[in-house]
């Protein structure tokens, strides 16, 4: 077989698997769509362990130059598909108690899974775009798939609107760097820009419309008025989604575009992002205190987490990208089991998704109320749990690279921020419930975010493998 | 395996914290159980603190029974442990107190009881963490995570308005924290470990010393707590549950103190040198000006949360005094006095206060009023507890023959090699004490009894008795014989202070 194509394998065979799957729903007549749901699930499965079968020693270039796979990439894609295969789980349970259960959900949900991991193996601005706009078409139609809901169609639209500019934006800033450089290839601009200084300027001016597209992807202030309404208004289980897996696809495409092909003009986007950095920790933690709803409180807490990331690459050292990755994967495990629990607690076809939803959680159900607990602090930064790893990793690097002052704003930030998660806790704790409804829910979900909960403890604390995972991927 | 080669300092942090989740799996259904067995685990810690304690070489002034082994290999973030003669007598206070508050509960808390111990013994192992951590990391850790049970237990089992006093407590105290967390980072990029030791003895310019001494402070001062960031602790006493009270006040404050003793003076020993006056002018703000403020409370937990703060100023005082001391007199023997009577207040504090604490917990349980006013005459129905709670004002006002007197008494004397006026101001305290303590016992144990209520007081049971029995002898004991606990100090001190004198500017 081509070379090439053992590189791209697992992306081939997702494709043709997800084109299965579709085949599949539409000869299915099942209302619960279970094999279709199944065969999604086996489909990730089945990427997961090619992933991890055709795990690159070292960084492996295909199709031109225009793809690579790298240990970055496979430990990035092997999370996507581990944390879909969890979204879906979810999804299902969430669809179904909600009546809008369609087999396009899933196959739209491994397009979109594809184009995560074309953005994480993207090593040309041309296969950069493509990934993300797979991504973003197929979260757009996700978003607005509950027609009947007030709210969806209009998150959707507004996505959409929003996405669409973002994209040109990116598309702009790719022309202007492809007309300077002569070329799209991520490494071949890398070394065209160390040759070339007389065009800085223009150099910048288009790097920072690349910044704006993924700033906007990233939900960073100030391009970050879509994440509440979209957070809010898309059915949760498609909120869930955008909340994970794609952050990681994003924070790829960050990594990508400004370390292998930006890396030149390194100390023009880390003053960028600096503003964009304490301007996101900014927003993000104060508006949160304000809100009383709990997609949109946690859709702040998201554009918060974004600046924190943020912090990591302005580092500009490998261990800061390191940071930043184990950043944006523990955030991605944490944001998995707060939207899991306003799954959870949600039932036919109620939304739990206020914050009174969560009074008196500890007495109708201790052990959902201490996962909750756990996800909270965690989000918070407290140790023992992962969270706090997560901003002790991005400070340390931050610090080592010398900029102190920014880390005192920071952790000045994650104060304000840990006022909200404290009041959920509040809510949990030492408030009495309304009812002492019981929670209805499949086993498997009750496992699985049982198992969420308890990771982000665990990990909080033995976090080497996850540390160590995350400074090998970004060291070969 | 003999006693010898025990982990056990990693026994004392993890007893408790698997004896509390076993608690909690055990569950409210089997309430008379889970209280035994907690009690069973509390004391259990204190024997094994009491073996550290026998088997302590106290003519050692370094680390001892160290732990060493990898905890986070990638940042060679250790999971290190040892104990000197500093933390020795904290270790012990905390896990004497544990018992005491567990005792105190066993009737009193009826939300959730299983919860309450697992609470309480998971901050204790915690606490036991704090004190002997040897690497900055796993301190942070330990001191960030026993936020959390402590906010709980303010949160759950607190007054009428302890939502208000939990969060402000656990973001006063985080708001400190994060930025010694800040300060480690900047540490360790200069230094490249997070071994305590290490930090010691990295030498570092006056401006960074001045800035780490700055995070430090806002983390410790914030924790002992020291005029003007204080305003946390008398809502937080007042809201919390009695146990929470007790853990807060004799244990919680002495970290400030502890952080005090192993990170700012010997890490920032210059910018100490530097700050040294504005330490000293903020404890004895503290001192007096908080005394007065004691003076005038109505609600018996806040007055004593108040005069925690002042006695707190002592401690502060006889911390930052020895510059001074060397600095006028020449010698260190001096500033070796004022900062052992400093490390003496701060156990003899945990013990008066956590007694003053329980003794206002036992009225409240009966009355459920914290208001002086609500009482009167107390003496005429509650003899016994009249006598015990005479004891502990007394002491509290640091009357010689109580753990009271000793520190304050030796922080003054050393203040006076320093100046007269610093030594004349501290000394205030001894009229102020006895004169907000002794004039709370007078408003609520003696005179007529006016209300109904007083009048049918049942005097205090067997088991407050044996608790606050257990604290008199205490106090008592080391009035008059403070020497076990100054013994055990006494070289590890003394080679702090040496390394304090030692300039290590770069």
């Amino acid at each position: 077989m081509n070379a090439d194509l053992i590189i791209a394998l697992p992306e081939i065979t997702l494709l043709a698997l997800a084109c299965l799957v579709l085949i599949v729903d539409a000869f299915s007549k099942d209302p619960l769509h279970l094999l279709t749901y199944w065969t999604t699930q086996a489909t990730l499965l089945v990427v997961l362990a090619l992933v991890l079968y055709y795990f690159p020693g070292n960084a492996q270039i295909a199709f031109n130059g225009s793809f690579v796979s790298d240990s970055m990439s496979a430990i990035l894609k092997a999370f996507m598909c581990g944390i879909s295969f969890v979204v879906f789980l979810y999804s299902h349970e969430y669809l179904k108690e909600h009546k809008s259960l369609k087999g396009e959900y899933f196959v739209l949900g491994l397009f979109a899974v594809l184009g995560m991991m074309i953005m994480a193996s993207a090593y040309s601005l041309l296969s950069v775009y493509l990934g993300l706009e797979l991504l973003s078409l197929s979260l757009y139609a996700m978003v607005a798939m509950q027609r009947d809901s007030k709210t969806a169609p209009e998150a959707a639209m507004k996505y959409f609107v929003l996405g669409a500019i973002a994209s040109g934006m990116l598309l702009y800033g790719i022309s202007m760097i492809y007309g300077l450089t002569g070329s799209l290839d991520l490494l071949t601009i890398a070394e065209r820009i160390n040759v070339d200084d007389a065009n800085h300027a223009f150099l910048v001016y288009g790097m920072i419309f690349l910044i704006i597209g993924i700033a906007f992807k990233l939900g960073a202030a100030p391009f970050h008025m879509w994440v509440p309404d979209v957070y809010q208004g898309a059915p949760t289980s498609v909120t869930l989604f955008i909340s994970t897996a794609p952050k990681l696809a994003a924070f790829a495409m960050a990594m990508r575009v400004l370390v292998d092909g930006l890396m030149p003009l390194v100390s023009d986007w880390q003053s960028i992002l600096m503003i964009l950095a304490v301007l996101s920790m900014a927003t993000g933690n104060i508006i949160a205190i304000a809100q009383t709803n709990m997609k949109r409180m946690l859709a702040y807490s998201t554009i918060a987490h974004v600046g924190f990331l943020f912090l990591g690459l302005i580092a500009g050292t490998t261990s800061g990208f390191s940071g930043s990755m184990f950043y944006i994967i523990s955030y991605a495990l944490m944001s998995m089991g707060a939207f899991g629990m306003i799954i959870l607690l949600g039932r036919n076809g109620f939304e739990a998704d206020m914050l009174e939803d969560f009074k008196g959680l500890s007495e109708r159900s201790p052990w959902f109320a201490f996962v909750m607990l756990c996800i909270m602090f965690s989000m918070a930064g407290v140790p023992p749990f992962l969270g706090f790893w997560s901003k002790w990793f991005v400070l340390k690097e931050l610090v080592a690279s010398g900029f102190v002052e920014l880390a005192a704003i920071a952790v000045l930030f994650s104060i304000i921020g840990a006022y909200y998660y404290l009041r959920i806790i509040k809510l949990m704790y030492f408030d009495k419930p309304d009812s002492m409804t019981a929670i209805k829910s499949s086993k498997q979900m009750r496992f699985v975010l049982s198992v969420n909960g308890v990771l982000i403890l665990a990990l909080g604390l033995a976090p080497n493998m996850l540390m160590s995972l995350c400074l090998v991927a970004l060291a070969g | 395996m003999t006693l010898n080669s025990l982990p056990i300092l990693s026994i004392l942090i993890w007893t408790p914290i698997i004896g509390g989740i076993w608690a909690l799996i055990a569950g409210d259904r089997q309430e008379q159980t889970v209280k035994y067995f907690s009690f069973a685990v509390s004391v259990i810690t204190f024997i094994f603190s009491v073996i550290l304690y026998c088997q302590f070489d106290p003519s050692y002034a370094g680390m001892q029974f160290i732990e060493e082994s990898d905890w986070i290999k990638a940042f060679d973030i250790k999971y290190h442990l040892g104990v000197d003669g500093i933390a020795l007598p904290l270790i012990m206070l905390t896990s004497f107190t544990t018992i005491l508050v567990i005792l105190a509960a066993w009737e009193v808390i009826e939300k959730h009881i299983s919860y309450y111990m697992c609470a309480f013994l998971i901050l204790t192992g915690l606490m036991n963490g704090v004190f002997v951590a040897l690497d900055a990391i796993l301190f942070y850790v330990y001191w960030e995570a026993m936020l959390i049970p402590m906010f709980l237990i303010i949160g759950i089992w607190g007054g009428p308005n302890r939502v208000y006093a939990t969060i402000k407590f656990f973001l006063y105290t985080f708001l400190g924290s994060v930025f010694m967390l800040v300060a480690f980072l900047y540490l360790y990029s200069v230094a490249g470990s997070f071994n305590i030791e290490a930090l010691h003895d990295v030498p570092l310019t006056l401006t960074a010393q001045k800035f780490i001494f700055v995070a430090f402070f806002l983390a410790f001062a914030v924790k002992i707590p020291m005029w003007p960031v204080h305003t946390w602790l008398p809502d937080a006493h007042v809201e919390a549950p009695t146990g929470g009270s007790v853990i807060l006040a004799a244990i919680m404050l002495k970290m400030g103190g502890y952080g005090f003793l192993r990170f700012s003076l010997p890490i920032t020993p210059d910018a100490s040198l530097f700050f040294d006056d504005a330490m000293i002018i903020l404890s004895l703000i503290a001192i007096v000006y908080i005394g007065f403020v004691a003076l005038v409370q109505e609600d018996m937990k806040k007055l004593i949360a108040y005069s925690s703060i002042s006695h707190m100023g002592f401690v502060t005082l006889g911390f930052f005094i020895p510059f001074s001391i060397v600095a006028a007199s020449g010698s260190s023997a001096g500033a070796i006095m004022g900062m052992e009577g400093a490390m003496m207040q701060m156990i003899s504090h945990g013990f008066i206060s956590a007694a003053m604490f329980l003794c206002v917990g036992v009225m409240y349980d009966r009355m459920h009023s914290r208001m002086i006013k609500d009482y009167g005459g107390v003496v005429n129905s509650m003899p016994y507890f009249a006598a015990f709670m005479m004891l502990f004002a007394m002491a509290n006002a640091g009357l010689p023959g109580t753990s009271g007197f000793v520190g304050e008494f030796l922080v003054i004397l050393s203040s006076f090699e320093a100046s007269f006026w610093i030594a004349f101001t501290a000394a205030m305290t001894l009229i102020l004490g006895a004169a907000y303590t002794l004039w709370m016992y007078k408003r609520v144990v003696f005179g007529e009894v006016t209300k109904e209520s007083v009048a049918e007081l049942k005097d205090i049971n067997g088991r407050e008795a044996f608790i606050l029995f257990l604290l008199a002898v205490v106090v008592l004991t080391f009035g008059i014989w403070p020497a076990p606990i100054f013994e055990v100090m006494h070289a590890s001190v003394e080679q702090l202070i040496e390394h304090v004198l030692q300039p290590k500017i770069l």
